[in-house]
Formats: C-alpha cells, sequence, structure tokens
C-alpha cells in the first residue's frame, strides 16, 4: 500500500494535467468562461445577503455579523468538500474506460476530483478577501489558512477515496450521497454557527469532522480567536488516518475496479 | 535475441457477485459488519486457464482464436490492465496498448490539449510530447482541426487521433487488439505501413486479429486460443490452418443440425392443390423473401440430399475450387414416365447464382421405379466465401412437383480470396514483361 502511494508522486504531471483538463473542459463553450469561476461564488453570496437580510433577517449575534459574510467563509470549504465527494460517487464509473481500456492508476480520478474542487475553492477566495477587508475583518490567525487548507484536503481525500471504491460495486452509492450530503450539510455549522448550539447538542455535532474544520474557518477567517485550537489538533491526525483508511480501503478493491466498472 | 514478453501459467478467473440482490446490497454489508468480505464473489468464470508462451525480441506475434475464446483478456493482463489471478506476466521495456483508441480523450476539449493528455496518460514526458507533436497531427491528417473541440470530430477523425497518439508512444512492445478493423481503406494501409517500419526497426508487436489474412502476412509466431486455453502455437500458416480446420467443423456442426431442422419442419407431404395456395403465398415478390419450403405430391420422393467432396464424404463447408457432388436418393411410389430433376444454388441474399435441371439441358425421360440415386457433379466449385442455399426439385415436364425442396438445404463456401461478386470464373492473370508483381504466396 505505502508503496503504491509512493507512486502517486509519480503521476504528479498527469493529476496536473488532468486537473487542467477538468478546469478547461468546465466552462468550454459557455460565453463567460472562466469567469464563472467567480461569478458562481459572487452570486452565491448575494443570494445568502438578500435572503438573511430582508427575507429572514437574523440578530448577527454570537459573533456572526455580518451573517452573509459569516456564511460566505463556511459556504466555500463546505462546497470544496461536497462536490467533491458527491462527484468522486460517480468518477470511477464515468472513467470506466480509462480504466478498463489503458493502464492507468485509478486513485488519480478521486485526486484530481478533489484538487479541481479545491481550484474552485481557490477561485472564490478572492471574493471572500475582498469582502473581508471591505468590512475590516482582516485577522492576524490568516496565517494558519493553509494549515486548515491541508487538513481538509487529507479529510476530503481520504472520504473520496472511500467513496469512489465504494460506488463501483455498490450502484446504489451514488443515490444515497446526495441526500447524505444535505443532512451532513445541516449537521455541520455552516448556516448557524457552534457556539450558539446548545452543549448536548453540541456533543453530536463534535463526532462530525467536519464541525472542526469548519469552525477553523470560521475563527481564522471571521472571528480572528482560535478558542477551536485543541479541536483542530486532533484532526490533525484524524485527518491522516481517513487519507490513509481510505487509501487502504481503495487499494484493496483496486483490482475488481477493471472488472466492476 | 532475448525474451520481450514472457506469460507463465497465467490463469485469470472472473468473478460474478451474483449474489447480491438489489435490495439487500449496502444494508447487507453494513449490518453484516464487514464489507471486503460481502465484496467476495461466488461465481467464477475462467477466461484464461494455464497460458504459457514467450514471444522474442523485435518478433511480431499473432493471437487468434474465436470471440470470447480470451484473445482480449490475454492482451489484457500482458499490458497490466488486468491483473493474472494467477501466474506471471513479465514485459521488458516499454509498452503501448492500442485496445480502445482514443479511450482517455474528453470530448469538450481540442484535438491539441487532449493529444497532450492522452501522451501524458500513455507515459510520455511533456518534452516528448512536443517533439512529435508535428509528427501525430500530420499522421492523423488532422492539421485543420486540431484545435476544434474532439466532441466535433467524426469517429474517424477520433480513431485516427487515438492510433496516432499510441503509436508515437515509440515503444519496445506494441499490443494491438483489432483495431485495424475500422476505419477507411487509405488510414488502414497507413496504419499497416506504421506497423511494418515497427518490425522493421526491430520492435516487439504483439496482434490480436479476426484477419487471418494478416496473421500469415505479418506474424512471425502465432498463439491459437480457444474455451481459454492454448491449443496451437507456432508457424502462423500452420496455425492458421488448424484454426480454420476447427472452424469448419464447427460450422459443419451448425449446418447439420439447421438443415436437419428444416428437413423435419416439411417432412409432412403436401398436395399439389396445397402447393398451389401455398405457392401463390409465398412467391417471392423480392430476391430477400425466399422462404424455406417443401411442396409436391411425392409420386417422387426426394428422400435424402448430401454433398460430398473430393474424397467422398458428405460435408457442408467447401473451399473455393473444390470438386463438389449433390447426392440426391429419390425413390419413386411406381414407375414413372415423365419427370425432371433440378437444382438451383442460392446466395445468402437470395440471388439465384445458378439453377438447372434434366429437362432444360435436354435429357429426355424414359422410365423410373424404385430407389435411385442423382448426382449432381462440379468439378470445380466456383463460388465466392459465403453462405449457399441448395434447392432441389423433382417435378414433371409440365411443372407439376412431386417433391420440391426450397432452401431445405445449404451449405458454405470458404476462401482465402476476398473476391466479391456472386460468380467465380476460371481466371488467371498475365502481365507483359514490363509489369513485374510478386506473385501471391501459395495459399494451400
Amino acid at each position: 500500500m505505502f508503496k503504491n502511494l509512493l507512486t502517486l508522486f509519480r503521476y504528479r504531471v498527469l493529476i496536473q494535467s488532468l486537473v487542467e483538463r477538468e478546469l478547461k473542459a468546465r466552462y468550454r463553450g459557455s460565453v463567460l468562461g472562466f469567469l464563472w469561476s467567480f461569478i458562481n461564488p459572487l452570486l452565491q453570496l448575494a443570494i445568502y445577503w438578500f435572503v438573511f437580510s430582508y427575507i429572514m433577517p437574523t440578530r448577527g449575534s454570537m459573533g456572526m455579523s455580518p451573517y452573509a459574510l459569516f456564511l460566505f467563509t463556511g459556504i466555500l470549504p463546505w462546497t470544496w468538500f461536497s462536490s467533491s465527494v458527491m462527484e468522486s460517487s460517480a468518477i470511477l464509473i464515468s472513467s470506466g474506460n480509462l480504466i478498463k481500456k489503458i493502464l492507468f492508476p485509478a486513485e488519480v480520478l478521486p485526486i484530481v476530483v478533489v484538487l479541481s474542487n479545491l481550484v474552485h475553492f481557490f477561485l472564490g477566495l478572492p471574493i471572500l478577501f475582498a469582502f473581508l477587508i471591505y468590512y475590516g475583518k482582516v485577522q492576524t490567525t490568516l496565517v494558519y489558512f493553509p494549515a486548515i487548507v491541508v487538513l481538509q484536503l487529507f479529510l476530503t481525500l481520504g472520504i473520496c477515496f472511500f467513496v469512489s471504491a465504494l460506488a463501483v460495486h455498490f450502484r446504489d452509492v451514488q443515490n444515497i450521497i446526495g441526500n447524505l450530503m444535505m443532512l451532513w450539510f445541516f449537521a455541520s455549522p455552516v448556516i448557524y454557527s457552534y457556539l450558539t448550539i446548545a452543549p448536548s447538542i453540541q456533543r453530536y455535532l463534535n463526532y462530525n469532522p467536519m464541525t472542526h474544520i469548519l469552525v477553523g474557518y470560521q475563527q481564522i477567517l471571521f472571528t480572528g480567536e482560535m478558542g477551536h485550537w485543541p479541536w483542530l489538533l486532533i484532526m490533525i491526525p484524524a485527518s491522516l488516518v481517513t487519507f490513509l483508511v481510505g487509501y487502504y480501503f481503495f487499494d484493496r478493491l483496486r483490482e475488481t475496479f477493471a472488472e466492476e466498472v | 535475441m532475448g525474451i520481450a514478453i514472457q506469460v507463465s501459467d497465467v490463469t485469470k478467473i472472473y468473478q460474478r457477485y451474483s449474489h447480491r440482490k438489489q435490495f439487500r446490497t449496502l444494508k447487507s454489508a453494513l449490518l453484516g459488519g464487514n464489507l471486503l468480505a460481502e465484496l467476495r464473489p461466488d461465481e467464477r468464470f475462467e477466461a484464461l486457464n494455464d497460458i504459457t508462451f514467450n514471444v522474442r525480441e523485435g518478433t511480431t506475434f499473432a493471437i487468434i482464436g474465436r470471440n470470447g475464446s480470451g484473445k482480449s483478456t490475454l492482451l489484457k493482463c500482458i499490458a497490466g490492465i488486468a491483473k493474472p489471478s494467477a501466474g506471471t506476466v513479465a514485459v521488458k521495456g516499454r509498452i503501448s496498448a492500442l485496445i480502445e483508441l482514443g479511450a482517455g480523450f474528453h470530448p469538450e476539449i481540442t484535438g491539441r490539449e487532449n493529444i497532450f493528455i492522452n501522451g501524458i496518460m500513455l507515459g510520455l514526458t511533456k518534452k516528448e510530447i512536443r517533439d512529435r507533436f508535428d509528427d501525430i497531427v500530420d499522421f492523423a491528417e488532422l492539421e485543420e482541426f486540431i484545435d476544434a473541440p474532439v466532441k466535433t470530430y467524426s469517429s474517424g477523425m477520433y480513431m485516427r487521433l487515438g492510433f496516432a497518439v499510441a503509436i508515437h508512444v515509440d515503444p519496445d512492445v506494441l499490443l494491438i487488439d483489432e483495431v485495424l478493423a475500422v476505419g477507411d481503406e487509405a488510414f488502414v494501409h497507413k496504419c499497416l505501413d506504421k506497423i511494418a517500419e515497427f518490425r522493421r526497426r526491430g520492435k516487439t508487436i504483439i496482434l490480436v486479429t479476426h484477419s487471418l489474412g494478416l496473421v500469415e502476412k505479418m506474424a512471425d509466431e502465432a498463439l491459437w486460443i480457444d474455451h481459454s486455453r492454448v491449443q496451437l502455437r507456432g508457424d502462423p500458416k500452420k496455425v492458421v490452418d488448424a484454426y480454420l480446420a476447427r472452424v469448419t467443423h464447427h460450422e459443419e456442426n451448425a449446418l447439420v443440425a439447421e438443415e436437419e431442422k428444416a428437413v423435419t419442419e416439411f417432412e409432412s407431404p403436401k398436395s399439389a392443390a396445397e402447393h398451389d395456395e401455398r405457392e401463390s403465398e409465398i412467391e417471392p415478390t423480392s430476391a430477400f423473401a425466399r422462404k424455406k419450403g417443401r411442396w409436391g405430391s411425392r409420386e417422387v420422393e426426394v428422400q435424402e440430399v448430401t454433398l460430398h467432396g473430393a474424397d467422398g464424404t458428405a460435408r457442408h463447408v467447401f473451399t473455393t475450387g473444390d470438386p463438389v457432388t449433390v447426392r440426391l436418393k429419390v425413390k419413386s411410389t411406381g414407375t414413372i414416365h415423365d419427370f425432371v430433376f433440378g437444382v438451383a444454388i442460392f446466395n445468402a441474399d437470395g440471388m439465384c447464382c445458378y439453377g438447372t435441371n434434366t429437362h432444360l439441358e435436354q435429357f429426355t425421360p424414359v422410365k423410373f421405379s424404385g430407389e435411385g440415386e442423382v448426382r449432381f457433379v462440379i468439378p470445380n466449385l466456383r463460388l465466392i466465401e459465403g453462405t449457399y442455399f441448395l434447392d432441389v426439385a423433382a417435378h414433371q415436364r409440365d411443372g407439376y412437383p412431386f417433391d420440391y425442396h426450397r432452401a431445405l438445404h445449404q451449405f458454405r463456401v470458404q476462401s482465402k480470396i476476398k473476391d466479391v461478386g456472386i460468380y467465380r470464373p476460371a481466371h488467371r492473370w498475365e502481365f507483359s514483361s514490363n509489369i513485374v508483381l510478386k506473385p501471391p504466396k501459395s495459399t494451400s
């Protein structure tokens, strides 16, 4: 398994070109092209701002003000995570040609999914930062930002390895995942603040790794105090273990892919 | 010369997970608590059984066999796409597999971008691709379209690009799986030329194909697999002949079965009146509408129709140029003075290739009683490859049918020459001395 893991490094050029291809192909043929990567999060922000300012104004309590911006700090990393997981549930099947017809390292596929969604996440950041600056919310905790991205990257990769391999054998996974992600969304502090939740419920939320990742983002980018750091320290080994377990599972099933997809 | 590919005791078992019913899949696996255990198969299919062979460096090696015999699985094992369940495959040098052309193309991006990505997938570096880019585009004849998205390509263009990229990987070992079956004549020739160039440069080629002519022309050695096992390996000519003999045997059996079915189906005699009705009903309006049938008064009955080869044995499969005898076993109920025997050959399209009878050839019937045999002797079967149907008949000179068999008997003609038409006249080619051609290799 570790030998296979090391060969991943050899595929970096392949991974890089496939991510490039993914990004190029996504907006190919649309008039605005690559601009959509900026427009999409901008429109998303506008919708949240409209809904939570006019339709159901929230009391921007407990460090959630301005609320639309708070929401946006959570939505961006959440979108990276959920799109990656949902796309990876279909990726091995839709790329069956590669696995069956040419000698192709299958683990590259979920990696490409996660990385190309990471690029979309990054493309949304300038807009987030612009608003953070506008609202005077630039925090010194920003230096921890790369660390939490890496943390989320390993967590997401692990889950995507697991989901993509499982979906090959159980096509049901593709249907389940969509609903599961909806549930997961509400079980993660994106639209609400972790701190406003009753401790009895918080106890359960603590089992959700995305809770800590998202709280991490919100504190690093928005509130500027790192009260959640003990949990984030725990997330370092947790993410790594998720990654390794996910990869192990993928590696064990690897040889069945060519026959099952 | 060293060994380029060594396949030792390779067995490949495909596993079917048929026990998993639709509604107890993920749930039962989760409840069972052991996902990996649940993924164990309970039904097995052996695609390859203990295959062993070597391919010497710089030789062209052909693998032949019927559909489903395991050829492609073997090729996938050599390419490393499938992993043998047992045994080992060792390949020396860079390998490029032409199993499905353009398998990695993305329809939305341009041909240029696809060349780069496909090249990287096949193991080239970016620099290598840049160096070969012009050659690839040139070979694929896609200069004008290289910056158009691949989804706008015709299937021929798509395939040309796929072949061009794969062949420019410049592998030490090239695996080709029937990919030459598609594509227009000109491009196929170009591909064959490229493959010939590979041979000259001392590269190793493994060719999986149904084109036996190609095997005899290009291969240094051939392997025939059937039912997952090696049947024969060695000189291509010898292997192809053995394979053809087996194919003939199978076709023979299939034709016998079909004929038995046809003859028993129309066994019961039909009266002349009934025949008239039938006739008007089934009179072929087009050449394609020939139905099987048997009718007639059976005053003279054609009891058995057999075709015989040079050695006198009854057969259903012949080779162009063979002598063939059609034997009709006939029986009359009394002494008959007005009778005609006829034979006609139709091809699979229902077109009459030839038909004649004793009356047309101006024999005058005198008398026939009891049992007898009629032989229609063809000293040299001048038909092209294909399946043919035989009509035989016994009737009166005015057409009143005794026993008419329409399309109940069939036979197959094989030919290594892929000539076309419905008839093959006896012929030869002659050239003046300033026109020089190499004569074909003797085909038998």
